[in-house]
């Protein structure tokens, strides 16, 4: 089990080396120089010198690659180029809300999907598993944002349940803060719950098939306890997965989301950040993200060494 | 009153007849053997005693245990039946538990399912089922997971299961099919055991007749869903009255007679082979451990030869025959075809690949689904520096049909239009078509029915007639080894523990292990066989 | 053929063709500005009504669908391109370095969701269709590399394989020969369900600006500027959405019709 971690947690730290190299080669390949962009074109020359080496843009590129590097493992991005603050300040404060988002949606979009998945399966091929695969195929089908739109249109606007856009922040207190965040976790979690739903239906099919289950059976166990008592936990190898995928989707879809709820999360910001080409605070913002969808699928692949047996022994 | 009277049984699916008017009857403590070649109903028969038949299946007729028709009570009744009055043992231990579960917690279900008795008495329970099974508690403790046991030890766990509420009845579905020969009869013996202990019925479904001779009290032979004859075993067997129950027994026990082999004049070369495979690491720190698949193998085929490799799963002769085929490189020795190496370099040396062919096991999986026959069975020509083209290359194919007992005609088929032991002629044709010097038979008629084996048998006699084959045949079989080859090599834990010829190992084996898997192999009774 | 397969083709035949007909023939110009006639409902002469500017909304639908399936296709044809090729080297060189290198690599792109690439690339570049073309693309890479070496690593198991090698021949012959046209059904239905992710993601990045640019219609982009006018004139925002749901959800059926159709064991991954 040890072994097992310490391989997942090297092969976490090699993806994360590979992907900063990867952000920061991008970023260096940006036409234009930050400073004379700040400053205009009638700058001049000794004060565009003076900003350079304030915004640490001096020096080879592997000497810069290193400072950035070192500089977030202490938790310091960096200045942003157009406000002069520091970007791990705003990163922080925009984080507050995302997270959260990102968090939220996945806890709804669990608690959706597993319910319906183990109906479905249940009950395969009568009108219950009908009624739910047909609503899946149409939650895949249903892009967030629209989905996001139609819910503000009617719960907001017409209703007048929630406000339709904005976040009162979370000095008002974790119920406001979560009551403004509803409607964009709504909006992020049903089409990744209609996703998840299917896989964990499938899987379980998949499982119900298996000769375990006969023999479960064959024990004098009922359809329902074979299903609950040897199917979901084997089931959830595969659904763990896709859970997995689908934090990166759900942060990349927070991104969206929140420009249809104008919230101040990173999303926002990454956007003010590529329209004023502060390209420090996008390098940032995108290797958070990658920080992120990497770190959750190392603790995805612990989640499995607990789901299965086999894997705590085999290395 | 008997114990399981099954009357008048007929199963249809989805409107396809299954089984038809089935009749049979099993008392306490007495075993019944239900058996025929695939197809027969004979599992489906066990099914529909436990109700756990597919869907879209009818019943018809009655299944009475204990006088209590069985087909009529709810399904709930028959959860409360199933496990505490059945119990039942499937063919595959490899995938009958359930991965994620510790064995202690799927025997102790059985117990607690039925609310039979307190955890705690549950749990005293399951490790003294288990210790009866063969795996006693101070070795195999109940927190052990299925993947940490072998094939063998599951079936146990299986077992345990399956009696832990002591049944009345036990079903026990091909139990031993997929396990090697010793593993088979010390289960055998276990099912054996407990019978008298728990003076349960057994009904045993298995299409191995001589676990069928062996064991049971009954016999019950099925074709195509129907009851072809029934009786005592000491009766039926002096007395088969219908054809089919003589070609069955007949087709187990087929012998095919070789012609004589050539002067000695080696072939195939294997000096002190070496095959290693790196174990993954027990600890952190560990140095890498190493299996060594096969250790240190010599020996000489000549040509003309019919060469035997018997062995039970994991001694390594899968590993030697990839060898042999150059798929994989030895660490250390040599093997030479015609005294030229196999492996040149770190390649496969192709002037030595053209002179040998194989044949695999798996009639289904051997063929590319998406190829014709012609296609299929050229393939070898691949090797050749000048293959065969336009008339030329028909005839071949015609030929090669032909040899094999197929029509030229069935060059332009699909692989699926295609029975299993057809499937194994078109595998013998391909390996024929560049006339090898040597051809590896790898477990090719081990997942053949008896009376297609048969067949198969035969067909390689008729073409070492023809073709003057030499081989290497590879197989878990003894009674089939025995009867088409000239000498043999046993094989155990990566090394050749003993050879000789077929005849003589069989008769007077020298080396122990060799001794055991004589003794362990069921054994087909001597049958006259009724000339009328 | 199935319920899925005849929905699934009839609603993507819908869609491909309005795109095709685009190209000859629109109700109205769909550049057109016409400010009297602005934001009309749905009526005889606009079916689908009109936008702020007037704009005929059915015109702009139909050449709308030629963005978002030229961006897809391409999209997904990138993918296939290079993560095949990928997946059918690693699987036949399992336990490599290469193949190490292969699914590492994989892994690696599986952390930049297309969005994520899609802002890199714009905050390098600037924005445009096709970034949205390279964004997603790059993203289909490791999801065909991964299906491929999957089934064909199964594949290699075979001993039609075994066969084929004792024929003396390589793992390029083999891979080409052999193992491709056996993922070749599970290929197309995977592509059929990438082709759909495409146009959602097409959508996504529109609607945020990073896909095309105006004057080129996309249905993300109708969207994003409909948004600030959905209380007033949601026909904006709906017209727009139905077409991206169409479109996915045909695609869907599609993919699961041929999936039955063809062969009923494979697996999709869908994420």
């Amino acid at each position: 089990m040890l072994r097992y971690a310490l391989k997942r947690l090297i092969s976490l730290l090699i993806s994360l080396a590979v992907a900063s190299v990867v952000i920061f080669a991008v970023i260096e390949v940006a036409p234009g120089d930050p400073a004379s962009f700040m400053l205009g074109v009638n700058a001049q020359e000794d004060t565009l010198a003076a900003l350079r080496a304030e915004l640490g843009l001096n020096g080879s590129k592997v000497h810069r690659y290193l400072n950035w590097v070192g500089g977030m493992l202490v938790g310091d991005f960096g200045t942003s180029y157009t406000y002069r603050t520091p970007v791990s300040q705003m990163i922080a404060d925009r984080l507050w809300v995302s997270l959260p988002l990102a968090l939220y949606a996945l806890t709804l979009s669990t608690l959706i999907a597993f319910p319906a998945g183990i109906y479905a399966a249940a009950r395969r091929g009568k009108p219950g598993d009908l009624a739910v695969m047909g609503a899946t195929q149409l939650g895949i089908a249903v892009p967030n944002f629209w989905f996001a739109m139609m819910l503000v249109l009617i719960f907001a606007i017409n209703l007048r349940w929630f406000n339709a856009g904005g976040f009162v922040g979370w000095g008002n207190g974790v119920w406001a803060g979560l009551h403004s965040l509803t409607l964009p976790a709504i909006a992020l979690a049903l089409p990744q719950a209609a996703i998840l739903a299917r896989v964990m239906r499938s899987a379980l099919l998949d499982i119900l098939g298996e000769d375990f289950m006969r023999t479960a059976r064959a024990k004098g166990l009922s359809r329902r306890q074979a299903l609950w008592r040897h199917g979901v936990r084997n089931a959830l190898i595969p659904v763990l997965t896709i859970i997995g995928l689908q934090f990166s989707f759900l942060l990349a879809g927070s991104i969206i989301i929140e420009q249809v709820f104008y919230l101040p999360g990173l999303g926002r910001l990454v956007f003010q950040a590529i329209s004023a080409r502060d390209l420090i605070v996008v390098e940032s913002v995108v290797m958070l993200l990658v920080f992120a969808v990497i770190t959750v699928n190392f603790l995805v692949d612990l989640a499995y060494a607990a789901v299965d047996p086999r894997l705590r022994s085999r290395t | 009153m008997s114990l399981l009277r099954i009357k008048d049984l007929s199963l249809s699916i989805h409107g396809t007849s299954i089984l038809k008017q089935i009749d049979l009857s099993i008392d306490h403590g007495q075993i019944v053997a239900v058996t025929g070649e695939s197809g027969s109903g004979k599992s489906m028969t066990a099914l529909a005693v436990m109700q756990l038949l597919p869907n879209g299946a009818e019943v018809d007729g009655t299944v009475q245990l204990e006088g209590e028709d069985l087909l009529i009570r709810s399904e709930a009744e028959m959860c409360a039946l199933r496990g505490a009055s059945i119990g039942m043992v499937f063919q595959e231990p490899m995938t009958a538990l359930n991965p994620v579960k510790t064995i202690g917690d799927q025997v102790m279900e059985t117990i607690l399912i039925h609310k039979a008795m307190p955890l705690a008495q549950a749990r005293a329970r399951a490790e003294e089922v288990l210790t009866r099974v063969g795996l006693p508690a101070d070795r195999f403790p109940l927190s052990r997971y299925p993947h940490e046991l072998s094939g063998g030890q599951r079936q146990r766990v299986v077992i345990a299961m399956a009696i832990a509420l002591r049944p009345k009845l036990l079903i026990a579905d091909e139990p031993t099919t997929a396990l090697d020969v010793t593993t088979q009869a010390q289960i055998l013996d276990l099912l054996k055991g407990l019978v008298r202990e728990y003076d349960m019925g057994l009904l045993m479904i298995t299409h191995d007749l001589a676990v069928v001779a062996d064991m049971a009290d009954q016999i019950t032979v099925m074709r195509h869903g129907e009851v072809v004859e029934s009786g005592a075993t000491s009766y039926l067997l002096h007395n088969m009255q219908h054809p089919y129950t003589r070609m069955l027994f007949e087709a187990s026990g087929h012998q095919v007679t070789l012609p004589k082999p050539p002067q000695p004049q080696p072939l195939l070369e294997v000096s002190q082979v070496v095959r290693e495979y790196r174990l993954p690491r027990k600890g952190l720190f560990d140095r890498p451990r190493h299996h060594r698949a096969v250790d240190g193998v010599s020996f000489t085929l000549n040509r003309g030869e019919r060469l035997g490799l018997v062995g039970e799963s994991g001694c390594g002769k899968s590993t030697l025959t990839r060898a042999i085929l150059g798929l994989e490189e030895v660490q250390s020795g040599q093997i030479r075809l015609d005294a030229q190496p196999v492996f040149t370099g770190h390649k496969p040396n192709l002037a030595v690949r053209r002179k040998m062919q194989v044949v695999f096991q798996d009639p289904f999986g051997s063929f590319n689904p998406r190829h014709r026959v012609a296609r299929l069975i050229t393939e070898p020509f691949h090797l050749l520096d000048t293959p065969p083209t336009g008339s030329d290359r028909q005839d071949r194919i015609a030929e090669m049909l032909t040899a094999v007992g197929l029509s030229p005609d069935d060059s332009g088929k699909y692989i699926h239009e295609f029975s299993g032991g057809q499937r194994q002629r078109i595998a013998i044709a391909r390996a024929l078509i560049i006339r090898p010097e040597l051809i590896l038979f790898d477990e090719a008629v081990s997942a053949l029915d008896v009376s297609v084996r048969a067949q198969i048998l035969d067909l390689l006699a008729e073409l070492c007639e023809a073709y003057d084959l030499t081989y290497l045949f590879i197989s878990h079989d003894l009674s089939v080894v025995r009867t088409v080859t000239d000498r043999v090599l046993v094989m155990r834990s990566g090394q050749i523990v003993e050879q000789g010829e077929t005849d003589k190992v069989f008769e007077a084996p020298q080396h122990p292990y060799t001794q055991t898997l004589i003794a362990a192999a069921p054994r087909l009774p001597e049958i006259e066989m009724i000339s009328a | 053929m199935s319920r899925n397969l005849f929905l699934g083709t009839f609603l993507s035949s819908l869609v491909v063709l309005a795109a095709l007909i685009s190209f000859v023939w629109t109700p109205y110009d769909y550049s057109a500005l016409s400010i009297p006639e602005k934001l009309q409902p749905p009526n005889v002469e606009h079916w689908f009504g009109t936008d702020h500017f007037g704009r005929d909304m059915f015109s702009m639908i139909m050449v709308g669908a030629r963005t978002s399936i030229a961006v897809a296709l391409v999209a997904v044809g990138i993918g296939m391109a290079l993560g095949v090729p990928l997946g059918l080297t690693a699987a036949a060189r399992k336990g490599s370095w290469l193949d190490e290198v292969i699914m590492r690599g994989n892994d690696l792109v599986f952390a930049f969701p297309s969005l994520v690439i899609a802002i890199l690339i714009t905050a390098v570049f600037g924005a445009g269709a096709i970034n949205a073309i390279i964004a997603i693309g790059i993203f289909n890479i490791p999801v065909f590399a991964r299906i491929t070496r999957g089934a064909a690593l199964s594949l290699w198991e075979r001993e039609f394989i075994l066969a084929a090698r004792v024929s003396g021949k390589g793992a390029a012959r083999i891979s080409v020969e052999h193992i491709l046209p056996n993922v070749a059904n599970l290929l197309i239905v995977q592509g059929t369900i990438q082709f759909s992710l495409g146009i959602l993601a097409e959508a996504g990045l529109s609607y945020v600006g990073l896909g095309a640019q105006p004057p080129t219609p996309s249905w993300g982009r109708m969207l994003a500027d409909a948004q600030t006018m959905v209380s007033f004139a949601p026909h904006l925002a709906l017209i727009p959405g139905v077409a991206i749901i169409v479109t996915v959800l045909g695609l869907n059926l599609l993919g699961d019709g041929l999936r039955d159709w063809l062969d009923p064991r494979i697996r999709v991954a869908r994420a």
